[in-house]
Order: C-alpha cells, then sequence, then structure tokens
C-alpha cells in the first residue's frame, strides 16, 4: 500500500474550468485519482465539489480543461460513456422508483439489462461479496435511506467500474449504517477498485481516506494525506479562515412550558408518507430540544402538523404559549408567538420569483398584521422594505441590490433571511427544520447561535436535524424520531453519539440506554 | 457550432417589456407572407387590416364594442392564470351571463324603470360567477381538471342559450326567427358619444375593472396571495393562504367580470339576445391575457390589438374578398409568437462549440 509511488492516474483532470450563470463552478481545478486508492474531494457546500463529479459522469460538460482516464485523454459526453469506461456515481438524491422493487431498479439502470432472474442472482452476490445485504425483491418505497443507499451502491458495483464516486454518502446514514458502509468501501478499495469520496465530514475522510483534494470557491485549496493533517488545520483549508466555535452555557433559567405535544397521531396521507404515531414533547421558555433522526422518519409530516399547515384532530395535540392550537392554521398560530423555518426554502420558505421584501410579508402578514398592512389589506410597501433592510444587516445576508429576488441569493444568504425574518419578531416559540443544510460553515455557525440567543432570551426552540453534530452543539436535550414515533428527550450531558445512532436506527429506548 | 439557450441568471427586463411588440412584428411578417401566398399584395391588405380601422371616428367606435368583453374577459382571466387556475371557460361564463342578465328584460319586458339596468348587470355577474364556480367546486371536491371541465361547459352554455331562443324565451312576435324580443329601452346600456358612434359603458367597466384589478394585485395582500399560491402551492400554504378559497376567488373573479361582459354585450351592442352572440371573446380573452403580460393595464392595450384583429378581419373581407378565417388564423399566430419569443425572457441564444449535454442548469 504507497500511494506516494508514482502510477499512472486512473483518472486525471487538468484545468477544468465551469460557469453557471453569475457564478464561477470550478476554475482551473486539476485532481489526479490513483488506482486503488480512496480519494476524498472536500469542501463546503457550493465549494464546486458536485459540479466536478457532474463532469467526471458525463452529466455536465467542462467549458475548458482536460480528462484523462489511465492517461489517454477522453471526451465523455454522457454518463453512459462515463459508465462504458467503468465509472460509476452514487448520487446524494437517490434516483429510485419507489414502486418497484430493488431488482426491477437495478434492470433500469443497466445499459443492457438481462434476465430479471439473472439480476436477483448477481445482486445476491455481489451484495454478499460486499457486506451490502439487499432483499432484490423488497419494494424500494418498503426500504430505509440506508438500505436504498445499498441499492444505488450494488448497482453500481454490478457494471465493474473500476471508479466509484460517492457524493456525501454519509449525510443520510446513522452513524452505524455509516460504519458498515466504510467497511464496504474498505473492501473495494482491497480490490484495487478507486473510489472519489465526497464529504465534508472530516474525521470520516481523516480515518479512511488515502488522499484529498479540497475545493474552495470553484478552485483547490490544497491536495493532501488526510492522516496527516489535524480536523482544525482540513476545516481552515475547507473555509478559509478560522472559525469562532458556537457558544453555549449550559446552566440557563428555564420558564414555562411554551411549546407542548400531546399524543400526536397523523395517518399517512400516501403510501409513502410517515404516520406520525402518538408522540408526545414538553419545551419549556429557553430550552433547544433537538430532533435527530434520518430523513424520512416523519420529520416533515411533524413539520406540518406542528406548523398548522396540517390541523390535527384534537385541538390540544399541539399547545402553543398555553393555547390549545391543534385547530388553528399557521397564520393562527403564528399569531400566539410561534415562528416556522421549513427544510425547503425554495417554494416552501420563499417563493423564489418574489423579492425579499415580499418574502417577509409571507410570513408576517398575520403576526404582524397591523405593521404590514392597511385598511382593505393594503399592502405598506414602504415598512416591509425597512423591515427587510433591517433582516439583511442583523443576519449579514449577501444579496446584490436593495430587493432582489429571493431566488437570486445564494442558499446560506437564503436561509440567513429566512431564519432572520423569524428572529425579528422575537417569536416566544421556534420550530425549525433542518436549518444549516447547504449553508457553509460560516453561515450555519452563525445560525446555529442565533438560535441559541434565542432560546436563552427565553424562548421555546425546537430544532429538527440530521446533523448530529449540529445538535450536540446546540441542544439542550435530544430525542429521536424514528418511523414516526419520538423518544424521550435525553439531556445532552448523557446523550452520546452511539446511543442516539442506536435509536435512529429503531432500537428502542432500554436498549439503547 | 451550434445554438443553444443559456438560462439567464436574471429574467430580462427590457425583452419583457419589448417581446409582444416582437411578437406583433413577427405576426405581421407571417401574415404578409401568408398574403402573399394568396396573390395579394401585402402591403395593401396589412394597411387595410390594421390601419383603416384606425382612421375614421365611427370605427375606433366600433373598435371600443369590441375591445370592451375581451379587457373585462382577459382581466379575469389574468387573476386565474396568475393563480395557476386555467379557466378557459370565459366563453361560457360570458354566455351565461348574458343568459342570466337578460331574463329580466326578456320574461319581464313591462319592468322597465331605473332599476332595470343595474339589475341587468348585477345578475349577470352573478349568473357568470355561479358558473365559474361549477369546475372550481369540480376541481376542489374531486381533483377535476378544471381545463377540461370550463372547456366542456362552455358547450353546455352556447346549447342552453340556443334553446332558450329558439324556444321558452323566443320573440312572441318575431315571425319564428331564434330571437328574444328587443329589449326595452331601459334595459339598453347608454351609448358614451351617442352622436359620433356606437361605444357604449362596456368600455368604461372595462377600463375601471383593469384599474381595480390591477391594484388588487399590485398593492393589496390579496394580489400577494394570487401571485404566492400561483408560484408556488406550498409556499403558500405555509403562508397560511388556503389553496381552495383561491380557486374559488380566481374562477368566481373571472366568471363575474365574463358574465358583466355578456350581459354589457347583449345589452349594448345587439339589444336582444340570438343564437350566437359572442364571436369568440371568451378564447380570444385568453390570447389578450397573454399578450398583456397577465398585467390588467398590458390587458388593455392587448385587448384593443385583438379588437383591432376582428376589425380588421371585417374590413379585409369587405374589401378583398379575403376569408373570415383570416382572423382566427391571425390570433393563434400571435398567441403563438407571444409564447415562444417569451423563451427569450428566461434564456439567451448562445453560439456553441461543443455539445451541451444534459441541464446545464446544475447545482454547483
Amino acid at each position: 500500500m504507497s500511494h506516494v509511488q508514482p502510477r499512472v492516474p486512473l483518472l486525471e483532470m487538468q484545468g477544468i474550468r465551469k460557469e453557471f450563470p453569475g457564478t464561477l463552478a470550478n476554475d482551473d481545478v486539476s485532481l489526479a485519482i490513483l488506482p486503488g486508492e480512496i480519494h476524498a474531494l472536500l469542501g463546503e457546500n457550493g465549494a464546486g465539489k458536485s459540479t466536478l463529479v457532474k463532469m467526471i459522469y458525463g452529466v455536465l460538460q467542462p467549458d475548458a480543461g482536460e480528462m484523462r482516464w489511465q492517461g489517454s485523454p477522453e471526451h465523455v459526453a454522457s454518463p453512459r460513456e462515463a459508465r462504458h469506461l467503468g465509472i460509476g456515481m452514487v448520487f446524494q438524491h437517490f434516483s429510485l422508483f419507489e414502486a418497484l422493487s430493488a431488482a426491477e431498479n437495478i434492470a433500469l439502470s443497466l445499459d443492457d439489462a438481462p434476465e430479471a432472474s439473472t439480476i436477483v442472482e448477481r445482486a445476491s452476490r455481489v451484495s454478499q461479496e460486499y457486506g451490502l445485504p439487499l432483499d432484490p425483491l423488497a419494494m424500494v418505497g418498503d426500504l430505509s435511506v440506508g438500505e436504498r443507499q445499498r441499492i444505488e451502491i450494488v448497482r453500481c458495483l454490478l457494471q465493474e467500474p473500476s471508479l466509484l464516486v460517492l457524493d456525501e454518502p454519509t449525510s443520510v446514514l446513522t452513524p452505524q449504517e455509516a460504519e458498515r458502509l466504510f467497511e464496504t468501501l474498505e473492501k473495494l478499495r482491497a480490490d484495487g477498485r478507486s473510489i472519489l469520496y465526497i464529504s465534508h465530514r472530516l474525521e470520516e475522510v481523516q480515518r479512511m481516506c488515502d488522499r484529498a483534494t479540497v475545493l474552495r470557491q470553484g478552485r483547490v485549496v490544497g491536495a493532501c494525506d488526510p492522516r496527516e493533517e489535524t480536523a482544525a488545520s482540513l476545516a481552515s483549508m475547507m473555509v478559509g479562515k478560522d472559525l469562532k466555535p458556537v457558544e453555549r452555557e449550559s446552566v440557563h433559567d428555564r420558564g414555562e412550558v411554551l411549546f407542548e405535544i400531546r399524543h400526536l397521531n397523523r395517518p399517512a396521507e400516501t403510501p409513502f408518507a410517515v404516520a406520525l404515531r402518538d408522540i408526545s414533547l414538553q419545551v419549556n421558555a429557553g430550552d433547544i430540544i433537538g430532533i435527530a433522526g434520518v430523513a424520512g422518519n416523519g420529520q416533515s409530516e411533524f413539520f406540518e402538523a406542528v406548523s398548522g399547515e396540517v390541523l390535527q384532530s384534537e385541538p390540544d395535540m399541539v399547545r402553543l404559549c398555553g393555547t390549545d392550537a391543534g385547530a388553528l392554521g399557521i397564520g393562527h398560530r403564528r399569531a400566539l408567538g410561534a415562528a416556522f423555518v421549513p427544510e425547503e426554502r425554495l417554494g416552501h420558505g420563499a417563493v423564489p420569483s418574489l423579492s425579499l421584501s415580499q418574502n417577509l410579508l409571507l410570513s408576517r402578514h398575520a403576526s404582524d398584521h397591523a405593521e404590514f398592512l392597511g385598511t382593505a389589506g393594503w399592502v405598506q410597501r414602504a415598512r416591509l422594505m425597512a423591515k427587510s433592510r433591517a433582516v439583511i444587516e442583523a443576519l449579514d445576508v449577501r444579496c446584490g441590490g436593495p430587493d432582489p429576488a429571493a431566488g437570486t441569493l445564494s442558499g446560506g444568504n437564503l436561509q440567513k433571511f429566512i431564519i432572520g425574518r423569524e428572529l425579528d419578531r422575537q417569536p416566544r416559540v421556534l420550530l425549525v427544520n433542518q436549518p444549516t443544510w447547504g449553508v457553509d460553515a460560516g453561515a450555519a455557525a452563525h445560525i446555529r447561535q442565533a438560535l441559541i440567543e434565542l432560546a436563552r432570551n427565553g424562548s421555546a426552540v425546537v430544532l429538527i436535524s440530521q446533523d448530529l453534530d449540529e445538535l450536540f452543539e446546540v441542544c439542550d436535550a435530544m430525542a429521536v424520531m424514528h418511523d414516526g414515533e419520538l423518544s424521550e428527550p435525553i439531556p445532552r450531558e448523557q446523550a452520546t453519539l452511539e446511543t442516539i445512532g442506536l435509536l435512529m436506527g429503531g432500537a428502542s429506548m432500554g436498549s439503547a440506554a | 457550432m451550434q445554438l443553444a439557450l443559456v438560462r439567464r441568471q436574471y429574467p430580462s427586463r427590457v425583452l419583457s417589456v419589448f417581446t409582444p411588440f416582437i411578437a406583433f412584428g413577427l405576426t405581421l411578417l407571417a401574415g404578409s407572407i401568408m398574403f402573399a401566398a394568396q396573390g395579394l399584395d401585402p402591403l395593401v391588405t396589412l394597411y387595410t387590416y390594421f390601419v383603416e380601422p384606425l382612421i375614421e371616428t365611427w370605427s375606433l367606435h366600433e373598435l371600443a364594442i369590441k375591445a370592451a368583453p375581451l379587457i373585462l374577459i382577459g382581466v379575469g382571466l389574468s387573476v386565474c392564470f396568475l393563480s395557476n387556475n386555467w379557466n378557459i371557460g370565459a366563453e361560457g361564463q360570458f354566455v351565461v351571463g348574458a343568459i342570466t342578465g337578460s331574463a329580466l328584460p326578456v320574461l319581464w319586458p313591462d319592468f322597465a324603470n331605473f332599476a332595470t339596468l343595474p339589475l341587468m348587470l348585477l345578475f349577470g355577474v352573478l349568473g357568470g360567477c355561479a358558473y365559474a364556480c361549477i369546475p372550481a367546486l369540480l376541481k376542489t371536491r374531486f381533483n377535476t381538471n378544471e381545463i377540461l371541465t370550463s372547456l366542456m361547459l362552455v358547450y353546455v352554455a352556447q346549447l342552453l342559450l340556443d334553446w332558450l331562443v329558439r324556444g321558452p324565451w323566443r320573440n312572441p312576435e318575431g315571425f319564428n326567427f331564434p330571437e328574444t324580443r328587443i329589449f326595452n329601452d331601459a334595459a339598453i346600456l347608454p351609448e358614451l358619444f351617442s352622436e359620433y358612434g356606437r361605444a357604449n359603458w362596456g368600455i368604461v367597466f372595462a377600463l375601471v375593472a383593469a384599474i381595480g384589478v390591477w391594484l388588487m394585485l399590485r398593492k393589496t395582500l390579496k394580489g400577494f396571495e394570487v401571485q404566492v399560491v400561483g408560484a408556488s402551492p406550498r409556499a403558500g400554504r405555509f403562508a397560511g393562504f388556503s389553496s381552495s378559497r383561491m380557486v374559488f376567488f380566481a374562477f368566481g373573479l373571472s366568471g363575474a367580470l365574463a358574465g358583466l361582459a355578456g350581459i354589457a354585450e347583449v345589452a349594448g351592442a345587439s339589444g336582444q339576445l340570438r343564437p350566437v352572440i359572442s364571436p369568440g371573446y371568451g378564447f380570444t380573452a385568453i390570447i389578450v391575457a397573454f399578450l398583456g403580460r397577465l398585467n390588467p393595464l398590458g390587458i388593455v392595450a392587448a385587448g384593443l390589438v385583438l379588437a383591432l384583429t376582428y376589425l380588421g378581419g371585417e374590413a379585409a373581407q369587405i374589401a378583398l374578398g379575403l376569408s373570415d378565417k383570416v382572423v382566427r388564423v391571425f390570433q393563434g399566430m400571435l398567441l403563438f409568437f407571444v409564447l415562444a419569443t417569451d423563451t427569450l425572457i428566461h434564456y439567451q441564444v448562445r453560439v456553441t462549440g461543443g455539445t451541451t449535454a444534459g441541464d446545464s442548469r446544475g447545482d454547483r
């Protein structure tokens, strides 16, 4: 295992450039992947990692630069050609049909699919060989996210790729599932295959990867052996500056119960939705409670129910600021003092084609009726603009022009605006879903600090997140959502990564503790 | 080398103002080719078609008569289309408004006083509104596609009118012609300047409706709701707006305006119900709404342009012997070019060297 020996790289990218309207996504990027190595591609969200791998896989074409495969120049015009060369890719967002079985999904992706029975047999063999347990006949809609990812990996492996590209594979896994994935990847490396591993999680890169290329704002800012670096040095390479850690004092005043869920039940509306089952939770003024869990275990359904986008069958299932709110719509719940930040920014938390000041009105028209609306619903535009400017300044939102369309802001800046528009009200209850997903590290730290300050000033905050590091950094206690059920909150001091991870995987409270 | 459409970072403001003009220019160009192919001098024909109706006072009045229903209906449709409700049945709501509004002068011809006309207009508005609520109800209750239901209801309304004027509502003194009795004088929409031409209060209703809806869309929470629900239903729900109430609001408003246009048409220009009372205003108004960029003030201008195609068509039919189908051809081309040139607002044309596969908009 001497990865420093000069060898012909399996894949070499040189001087790659890719421009999108308004952004230079990749600028003079060079990268070499040797046979039989796990190569990490590190960078924050928006650094240009996905653009680069899409060009490797033929989804996008570079504007300039050269790609060499085993030493000879290649032009990869389509994913089909990439697969033909021996490149396989597992995307961050899976492309599986939920109503089809695993084997059918695999057959669909193969360029010349053999008989169904052959696929089942080959898939079973590959899954055994690499420790990827898989039932080829199971319906995808019934499977967990981890199991779905295995289908994606198995269907790549069936093509016998010499390079496997994985885009943020652990972002949807429990710690235990991630552990199993690492074992599989090590087996693949031992087989002589190369892996391009995209991540922003430093620990896993350090323990597994042989070399790392770090991207920042579309440029390569470093190539290193991650095992010789510290997490801090890698982080500052990614971010470009030293990050100030989030400050959180663990001793604080707790007030009355402001947020209360009592035996919340909600049947699944579609075959692929999750039913909520007997969820109860109390949050006091001053506390931040985290809700951990793998995506798709009922978090969105929970958010819709608590926010009032969907009403409850009993008014006391949701109590906000001491009032039964289960039968009230989202506007009434806001008027009680609650605020909500959904996971999806574009098309849910904000309308991309409308300006920021209009998007301010979107969530504030019910709670601040007197301030922003005159008689007959006449919109007070000047006041909206002034408030929007205040939010932009308070949260340091970077945007072009005084009142640009929401869709023109970067994800992180739009998220800062969406959070800022709620914080500006000093809501007594705040429910946020994945507030830092896709947000750069600087903005994420800013948002987390703001959540802590809101709670310490006497509000109840509920933070739904899949990012365990974030939950441990911010929360006073953590509950875990699995398959529509919510565990008891575990105080921060007693929670460990392992307990939370087991609960995320579906273990019961007793066996996990 | 090849041409590629590259998405603009921001929609072009300049082009969103100018594409209707570009589209109109292209329509004239394509029209000239069509005339030339028929052996006519394109310049003379276009002059007859688009200029002659504008140089005489009486024909300007005719223009106002034709433009009024187009603007009224188009303004209502803009609220529908902005809120993502596809009301294709304005023609039917126009007809039903004309029928319900005419009930008073047809069934009680002796009821003739100052209240007659206001009541007729009110019934017309209510009739059109109620008729438009049928597809709204079907959409919200049964998730039916409103394009199909509203369109099919057009034929129901037309046949209902046909049956009424041939059957129960036929003029007893009308020698069996399929017409209702002539409305009494109190039931006639007055002309504005009767010494110069026939233009009536319909065009005033149209302008008031356009300004009112423009203010509603631009300045009020309701207008904001229309935009949010139309652009993103999920964000609308997050804002606390009910999408099913919006369906009723949009259909109800556009049905009411179409109904008003319908009763204003029969109480103004024709003074009685006949089997056919509209040269397709309800459908042409769809073109008007899009040509006017779904902006009520733009729709006023677009309504005048489309009204001109009707007048020009009549003139060309009389002076040059062209088929009246030419009107439809012009209207169709205009809509085609408007929608086609709209692409330029969001995309720019670029000459590229290599092949561009797939989506060039992927995230970074």
